[in-house]
């Protein structure tokens, strides 16, 4: 059996996205800025396509601009923010500490720009407060930008709350909804955001193509200079299979959130309390706050690139978060940011589910991971320190 | 190309000397929990051969990898020829190390040195330091 749990990392595309993409590689192929008919009849497709997210996300069609992804547009939002920030001597941002590098990197190099940045601490829960916006906001922030959903621990923070502070507040507010879009209810509208970014891959959609959401009124700079497509903010010709791939496929996830947060939600718990019964282990990211496919555990006593490694030689394709794959020995961030200790948060293991996990799935993955962490443990000298009472049990 | 080449994936799902020897005459570990990788040697010395080892590691798929193998290497060897064990020779046996996993094949290197010290400090036999200057090194900043 072969079980793939890494859906916040990238997921299966869509029946419905595939077949809905296909017409446009071979049969309407033309540019949509072209005058010719086909030019034309891609021209009507994109802008139904913008309207179908627009819809989808409660927002009008002017408002959506197509990118290459969510790390584009979370960049584009961002650097936006900043040059209209820099004219009126606002160089102020709010984050929190557990973003994504798409906005953490974006930020540390205006920081060396000499923009200020506050990272809002996100506790042991991995959440943030709208109180806690509200403290840090300043005459001087040009903007505050925080994810709708954390990729790693899954923790959904209070957006609707921090966009009215920031409202009332007059401070223009951006949330990376990448890990959130297709998978809970996301209405620009009722979350009293200003910006959002999100990506088609992470719900059923292809890769390569997403979407900046920004209000009417909110300044946008290009980060790519050229033609005049995406209303001047975006050259470059239209990814004109993508987008409508990406349309299809939140179409398709908006029509059936309700049932598919149900049923992802009740594996979810189940896969919860099975590997909570496995000693000396944490479950990390709020425990009521959260995505419904999203599992992150720590294990004390092993180190999370071989557990990854030792799981997928057994069948399960999961994922950690660990330093190891990236070539730094540094642990995550966000783990170091909900206060583990190194050596801890080496040992993490997440777990991303979607509509099509099945129960057996799950039931396979539960005989699976108990067995793996044994194996480990059983040949790491640190758990032997601990099982012998010369190091103690931090978890 | 894959991370990993099929050898180092062998040792690491299949890891040969994976243990403890209760009557352990050199131990050496070394590494810490916070870099992520901690590696413990256990040697049987009799004669001046190596006639048991075993190993234990907390660390990722190329750090129990390399444990293995350089067990396999000292197995039966003369401390003489443990002592010349490098890790770049652990490495080479793998079928190569990505270049940001050669410290694993450092820390087995460090290990078995760090053993035959223990082993020699036990047992009150006269060393050559400069061949164990290397030991204390730390891998990872912090």
């Amino acid at each position: 059996m072969q079980v793939y749990l890494d859906n916040a990392a990238t997921t299966k595309m869509s029946r419905a996205a595939i077949d809905a993409m296909m017409p446009y590689f071979e049969e309407v192929y033309g540019n949509p800025s072209s005058l010719h008919s086909m030019g034309q009849q891609a021209k009507e497709v994109l802008d139904e396509a913008r309207s179908t997210v627009a819809a989808c996300l409660g927002a009008a069609p002017n408002e959506i601009y197509f990118t290459s992804g969510g790390s584009e547009a979370d960049n584009q939002a961002i650097l936006s923010a900043a040059a209209i920030g820099a004219r009126k001597g606002k160089k102020h941002f709010i984050t929190t500490a557990f973003e994504h590098h798409a906005v953490l990197h974006t930020l540390k190099k205006l920081e060396k720009d000499g923009y200020e940045v506050t990272y809002l601490p996100v506790g042991r829960e991995g959440n943030i407060t709208a109180e806690q916006v509200e403290k840090a906001i300043r005459e001087d922030t040009c903007l505050v930008t925080t994810m709708t959903a954390n990729n790693e621990i899954g923790s959904v923070l209070p957006i609707a709350e921090i966009g009215a502070v920031c409202r009332a507040r007059k401070v223009p507010f951006h949330t990376d909804a990448v890990q959130a879009v297709g998978h809970i209810p996301v209405n620009v509208a009722e979350m009293n955001v200003d910006m959002l970014s999100l990506s088609a891959h992470k719900f059923h959609g292809p890769k390569g193509v997403g979407v900046l959401y920004a209000r009417r009124g909110i300044f946008l700079s290009s980060l790519i200079e050229g033609g005049a497509q995406e209303r001047g903010k975006r050259a470059g010709t239209e990814n004109l299979a993508g987008i409508v791939g990406l349309a299809a496929a939140l179409k398709e996830a908006t029509d059936h959130l309700a049932e598919n947060m149900a049923k992802v939600t009740a594996l979810r718990d189940k896969l919860i309390a099975g590997l909570g019964a496995i000693p000396h282990s944490v479950l990390n990211g709020d425990k009521v706050s959260r995505l419904p496919g999203n599992v992150h555990f720590c294990f004390e006593g092993i180190e999370g690139e071989s557990l990854l490694l030792l799981l997928d030689s057994y069948g399960v394709e999961a994922s950690s978060g660990s330093a190891c794959t990236s070539g730094s020995l540094d642990p995550s961030h966000v783990l170091l940011a909900i206060g583990h200790p190194h050596e801890i948060a080496h040992g993490s293991l997440r777990l991303s589910l979607s509509e099509y996990t099945t129960e057996d799935e799950i039931d396979f993955a539960l005989q699976v991971i108990p067995t793996v962490v044994e194996r480990l443990r059983g040949m790491s000298p640190i758990w032997r320190d601990k099982v012998n009472g010369i190091k103690p049990f931090l978890l | 190309m894959a991370l990993y080449s099929d050898k180092v994936m062998d040792h690491f799902r299949n890891p040969r000397n994976v243990g403890v020897i209760e009557d352990a005459n050199g131990v050496g570990e070394v590494g810490n929990a916070k870099c992520g990788d901690i590696m413990k040697i256990y040697l049987k010395i009799v004669d001046g051969i190596i006639v048991d080892v075993k190993f234990e590691t907390f660390g990722c798929g190329s750090a129990i990898a390399s444990s293995s193998m350089a067990t396999e290497m000292i197995k039966g060897k003369p401390l003489s020829q443990a002592l010349e064990l490098t890790n770049k020779a652990v490495a080479e046996a793998l079928d190569g190390l990505p270049a940001h996993k050669m410290h694993c094949s450092v820390l087995a290197e460090e290990a078995i040195k760090r053993a035959i010290l223990d082993y020699y400090q036990r047992e009150g036999i006269p060393y050559d330091e400069e061949q164990f200057r290397s030991v204390d090194c730390c891998h990872c900043e912090g």
